[in-house]
């Protein structure tokens, strides 16, 4: 892979909520997570409910709830952008960097049609006339594979099928040609056929426009099909982080690993039974309150210095990072630390 | 071996949109058996007809044509009285376990609640009863005080599946149990339904989206399409071969092995 240029760095990143008497304490849902995404990649986002990824992508985007407190640093082409008024958002906002959410209706509005609501983002960021924005309006539904495009863009959000309103918003997303994408689940909602139908679509997109995108999932299918690199959360922290085909082909986080285990495999095999992870994730407040790795309750090669210091990422090849202490005495296949069970 | 479960040419109408417009059929002809021990997953697209096919099977609402046989009794014809006994050997376990729970019970007392609207609620034994399912399910006996919302997705869909086994069904009507789950959770409840169906021998409707889960899960597969069943196979057959098929996140595990 050629350098690219450095479109958005974000640099131990830490966001948290107010805890305790009089919130004077903080629980923190996401730290110290750093990463840099460059011009035209698509890095993942990883992890399970609760695991930060959404929460990461709102802070980016100037949306984490108003409670939360954040730290580090966020920047776009050099401009920092954490602890930014909503007007220095302002200016990015659709013009720069677009968000495709994953429930479609939570960013087009009921009242107005798809195609005014289109014709409206044109004009937000340029000057046309409203019969050219009504065009682009047209055009980018037609891009986006909505049939009879001139038609359907006076129809409203709710005469559209699941599918159909997902392309719509994406649609809205690439109107401006934004530098980057950021997408929150984008097909969660969707049937699997119409799920690749969109994520296809967004691919070539932004193949024509060059945007770069931000894809959180839980998907690691999605992770394998549509990603350049792919970082990891476990409870708020870097499990992992480095290009999809190491960190899925040759995964060296014992959690990245045991996800893997966990999915079904692509054979029939002899038995029904799938290797899982025993327990469950932590609490926010489980997470905040051990010195130790955050996996180390459920992690097979848990060892006395994984419960009283946190790990930190460390390179084990050229851009792969992995937070564990015991790098050494990970396995090669490290799937096979975990076994079937019930229980978990 | 006559099976345990038998649909025959099920036919399931919606009113039109409109009062002019005609009945949509959500289920047009369905036919299917599932024997005690196997697991028959119902595939397809939203709209397809499979939850209006779940919900005849469970006798939430009469089909409008058809019938439905269970055990050799022919569900279809029993009036209420006569359906209410059969009721508990035919358990749904849903999709969503925060909403299928009532937030204010806690776990101890949604376990009993089937017994005692089935009138079966006994003082001594029913509290031991409530403890064996916790643990036939694979739940500390201290969640058994907790309320559905201090505990995780994975926890509320054993729940979910202790509350179905408290009736001591034969049929398990699972409709999405593990699509609101994350992967590492999702393997355990998959494993803890496999381990209670070889144990009680139980039937399981199975219906689910992620063909991945479904190809390892299930038995046999009916696909469904526009309310009628395209095909019927094993599961094993639905693997894909070949190269067209798009990329999983196993394949490049597998790449790399190599
Ligand atoms: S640091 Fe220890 S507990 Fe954490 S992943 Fe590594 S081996 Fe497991």
């Amino acid at each position: 892979m050629t350098q690219r240029p450095t479109l958005l760095s974000v640099t131990d990143l830490r966001v948290g909520f107010p805890d305790g008497p009089k919130g004077r304490e903080t629980l923190h849902a996401v730290r110290d997570v750093s990463f840099d995404l460059a011009e035209g990649e698509v890095l993942a986002l990883v992890g399970e409910s609760g695991a930060g990824k959404s929460l990461t992508a709102r802070v980016l985007l100037g949306m984490a709830p108003p409670a939360a407190r954040t730290s580090g640093s966020v920047r776009f082409r050099g401009r920092e952008l954490l602890g930014a008024s909503r007007s220095g958002y302002a200016g990015l906002w659709g013009r720069h960097v677009a968000f495709v959410p994953q429930d479609a209706l939570s960013v087009l509005s009921p009242v107005h049609t798809v195609g005014d609501q289109l014709a409206a983002a044109v004009r937000s960021v340029r000057r046309t006339g409203r019969a050219e924005a009504r065009a682009a309006a047209v055009a980018a539904l037609d891009r986006v594979g909505i049939a009879d495009a001139a038609r359907r863009a006076g129809a409203y959000p709710h005469e559209f099928s699941g599918g159909m309103r997902q392309r719509a918003v994406i649609a809205m997303a690439m109107i401006n040609e934004p530098d980057l994408v950021v997408a929150d689940e984008p097909t969660t909602a969707l049937d699997p056929d119409v799920q690749e139908q969109v994520l296809g679509l967004l691919a070539s997109l932004r193949e024509t426009t060059g945007a770069a995108l931000l894809l959180v999932t839980h998907d690691l299918d999605v992770v394998a099909r549509h990603a350049d690199r792919v970082l990891v959360l476990y409870a708020g922290e870097t499990a992992e982080h480095g290009p999809v085909e190491r960190v899925l082909g040759r995964p060296r986080a014992p959690y990245t690993a045991g996800l893997l285990a966990s999915l079904p495999p692509g054979e029939p095999t002899g038995s029904r039974l799938l290797p899982v992870i025993n327990g469950s994730p932590p609490t926010l407040r489980e997470a905040s309150s051990s010195p130790g790795c955050a996996f180390a309750p459920r992690c097979p090669l848990a060892a006395d210095p994984c419960r009283t210091r946190r790990p930190t990422p460390s390179e084990v090849d050229a851009g792969h990072l992995v937070s564990c202490h015991r790098l050494t005495d990970v396995p090669d296949v490290p799937t096979c630390l975990f076994q079937p069970g019930g229980n978990g | 071996m006559t099976p345990l479960l038998d649909v025959r040419d099920l036919t399931v109408r919606y009113p039109g949109r409109n009062r002019r417009s005609a009945p949509v059929r959500a289920v047009d002809g369905v036919s299917f058996e599932v024997s005690a021990g196997e697991t028959l997953a119902l595939v397809g697209a939203s709209g397809s007809g499979k939850s209006s096919t779940a919900a005849a099977v469970l006798l939430l609402r009469r089909p409008d044509g058809g019938e439905v046989w269970f055990d050799g009794r022919e569900l279809t014809a029993l009036d209420e009285a006569a359906l209410r006994a059969v009721r508990p050997a035919v358990q749904p376990v849903f999709q969503d376990p925060y909403g299928s729970l009532s937030p204010r019970l806690r776990i101890r007392d949604a376990l009993a609640e089937p017994l005692r609207v089935q009138k079966r609620w006994d003082p001594v034994a029913g509290p031991a009863r409530v403890a064996e399912l916790l643990d036939t399910v694979g739940l500390d006996q201290r969640l058994a005080d907790r309320r559905p919302h201090e505990l995780s997705g994975g926890q509320c869909q054993r729940v979910g599946i202790a509350r179905a086994l408290a009736s001591e069904p034969r049929l398990l009507v699972l409709d999405e149990p593990v699509s609101a789950l994350d992967p590492s959770v999702r393997a355990g409840v998959l494993n803890l339904l496999v381990g209670l169906q070889e144990r009680l021998g139980l039937a399981y409707l199975f219906i689910c989206h992620d063909m991945a889960v479904v190809r390892h899960f299930a038995h046999r597969v009916a696909v469904l399409s526009s309310g009628r069943i395209a095909r019927t196979t094993t599961a094993r057959a639905l693997y894909p071969t070949g190269t067209a098929r798009p990329k999983t996140a196993v394949d490049t595990r597998k790449a790399a092995a190599t």
